[in-house]
């Protein structure tokens, strides 16, 4: 934070108008955030279906959760997307921001293509991918046909249906997290590379010694962000696999194969509407969006200083 | 120049490869579009531009209301990006200028509020929202979107900087007070910041999807898309009427997106780095 500048004081001063240009926002967010934050968290030692009664039940709702198997499934599930998509986004991210940090021309042009996945509507993307990877009429199986490979059931497969959620987020999120390292690329002082080319240093290695330990800070921001982005994926899960709960009792496709944490929690809170377990449900997601980034932070900062 | 540039041209394939597989879904699209159903459902599939667009979207309009769907999205984006406009640089100017008491303290509780994931507030925001009568309005969008942690914190960072506080230290010898201090010093100085701030609202709040998912129980009134994804669950099998609908709710964002993107883009990563 910066030292605060210097200001004149005449001596006692009322600072009414600048209390009141930021209560909006704590107003909003005691009304909108905090509040139903903590009333979440009383809710989950209740059974309630927003209308009748509320019952305390204790901890009956988490007893529950922990037995609940398609809970454990969703989680499973969660985390199966989560490293699908998550490798290969920052990953490819990283080669792309290198190349694009060689690039030197139509850098912008380039900037702007690989920005504009990111702004674009995730329930149009998710849509376009499920038709993309549609059993008999996609585009991923006509080229699998192309190539003489067989066709494979994309949409109704466990392991398939991973896929087309976890691509929908690569494509949303490569770009991005690119042009993030990019920007943290171009602040590396140039003579650290030039001190590799005079001691003789490929491209490929001065991009593992030099660049990627340079970057680390911002590696661990982008896994963080993607740590907390992908274990809360719905909307990917939703559009493509929320089936018609008035004909299908369950969601998350076939098998329930993308039926994702905060799917499952939508679906027992607004489908069934059982507010006490949704809540329950929303609590443990929390617990282990926070749990799994302390152990990534962990993981990366130790391999980073290794 | 020519021969550094020949040298980096299969970096510059590379490059384009990734290009065309971020713009491909927009063409893909197109090509859905614009094409007949049946065209689609062929093997191998049509790859070019068809000419049944116009009865494409002609479909779109008589399974949703489309032209509502979009009015009410662009009601809620506008509202909400000017509520933040306002909300977000005044409170973002007394924390950057003024060192009043418990600035420390409620800017420090302002960034905690990143940590807390959506999920855990949405069913009592439902509650509140039933209690309050808004569920099904528009309100229920705009109202608890109209200030927010990351505006806040991104537009301080921008007004210490771009504010200079020998200006400001001028306008209060001339007698000015806060909310003048803020019109005619402030404001002037953090348009392009205010630009940024702008476009990035407005695409979250035209791309919102869980929270319009969730309180806008009545059908009749919906954001695009909640419509957009509703239209793909019934008539799914559809591809052409649905690719006319998506392409629909995303080429004025994209549009919007290009118009601005150099800088855009530039905040943005700014934004992410150091938040």
């Amino acid at each position: 934070m910066k030292a605060a500048a210097p200001r004149t004081r005449r001596g006692r001063r009322s600072y009414w108008p600048q209390y009141l240009a930021i209560s909006p926002f704590f107003v909003i967010f005691g009304v909108f955030g905090l509040f139903p934050v903590l009333f979440s968290l009383y809710l989950a030692f209740h059974r309630w279906n927003g209308l009748g009664e509320m019952e305390f039940v204790g901890l009956d709702q988490f007893r529950f959760l922990v037995e609940d198997s398609t809970f454990w499934l969703a989680l499973r599930n969660t985390f199966a997307i989560w490293f699908m998509s998550t490798v290969p986004t920052l990953c490819l991210a990283l080669v792309i921001a290198a190349m694009l940090n060689s690039a030197v021309r139509f850098t912008s042009v380039y900037r702007i293509a690989y920005f504009v996945p990111n702004i674009t509507s995730l329930v149009a993307v998710a849509i376009f991918f499920g038709a993309v990877f549609s059993t008999n009429f996609g585009l991923v199986n006509a080229f699998l046909q192309a190539v003489g490979l067989p066709a494979a059931e994309w949409l109704t497969d466990p392991l398939g249906m991973k896929i087309a959620v976890a691509s929908v987020m690569t494509w949303q999120w490569t770009g991005y997290n690119a042009i993030i390292y990019l920007a943290g690329m171009q602040a590396i002082p140039s003579d650290l590379y030039e001190a590799a080319k005079v001691d003789g240093a490929g491209p490929v290695q001065t991009f593992f010694r030099i660049t990627v330990p340079m970057l680390r800070p911002i590696i661990l921001f982008t896994v963080i962000v993607s740590t907390v982005n992908g274990l809360q994926s719905f909307t990917e899960s939703q559009v493509l696999f929320g089936s018609n709960t008035t004909l299908n009792p369950n969601t998350g496709g076939p098998g329930q194969g993308a039926l994702t944490m905060v799917l499952y929690f939508y679906h027992q809170a607004f489908d069934n509407r059982d507010f006490g377990y949704g809540a329950a449900i929303a609590w443990a997601v929390f617990l282990v969006i926070v749990l799994f980034a302390v152990i990534n932070w962990r993981l990366v900062q130790r391999r980073a200083s290794e | 120049m020519r021969t550094t540039f020949l040298r980096r041209l299969p970096l510059h394939l590379i490059l384009l490869v990734g290009v065309v597989f971020s713009i491909f879904p927009f063409y893909w699209m197109v090509v859905m579009a614009t094409n007949t159903t049946s065209d689609i459902y062929r093997y191998p599939p049509k790859l070019t531009f068809g000419s049944e667009l116009a009865t494409n979207i002609v479909h779109v309009f008589e399974k949703i209301p489309f032209f509502a769907a979009m009015a009410n999205t662009a009601v809620v984006a506008v509202a909400t990006t000017a509520l933040v406009l306002f909300f977000d640089s005044l409170a973002a100017f007394s924390f950057a200028k003024f060192d009043f008491p418990g600035r420390r303290v409620l800017f420090g509780l302002l960034l905690g509020m990143f940590m807390l994931p959506a999920q855990l507030a949405l069913i009592p925001q439902f509650v509140i929202m039933v209690k309050l009568g808004w569920a099904g309005q528009l309100q229920a969008l705009i109202v608890p979107a109209a200030a927010n942690a990351f505006g806040i914190f991104w537009m301080r960072q921008y007004i210490s900087r771009a504010v200079p506080d020998e200006l400001l230290d001028a306008a209060r010898l001339d007698g000015c007070g806060f909310l003048r201090q803020y019109w005619h010093v402030a404001l002037p100085a953090i348009r392009p910041g205010l630009a940024f701030l702008g476009i990035y609202t407005f695409i979250a709040a035209w791309n919102d999807y869980v929270w319009p998912l969730i309180v806008l129980v009545d059908p009749d009134r919906l954001t695009l898309q909640v419509a957009l994804s509703q239209l793909n669950r019934s008539y799914g099998q559809d591809y052409s009427m649905i690719m006319a609908g998506a392409l629909l709710a995303v080429v004025p964002l994209v549009v919007v997106f290009l118009l601005f993107a150099r800088g855009f883009i530039a905040d943005a990563v700014k934004g992410a780095i150091r938040g």
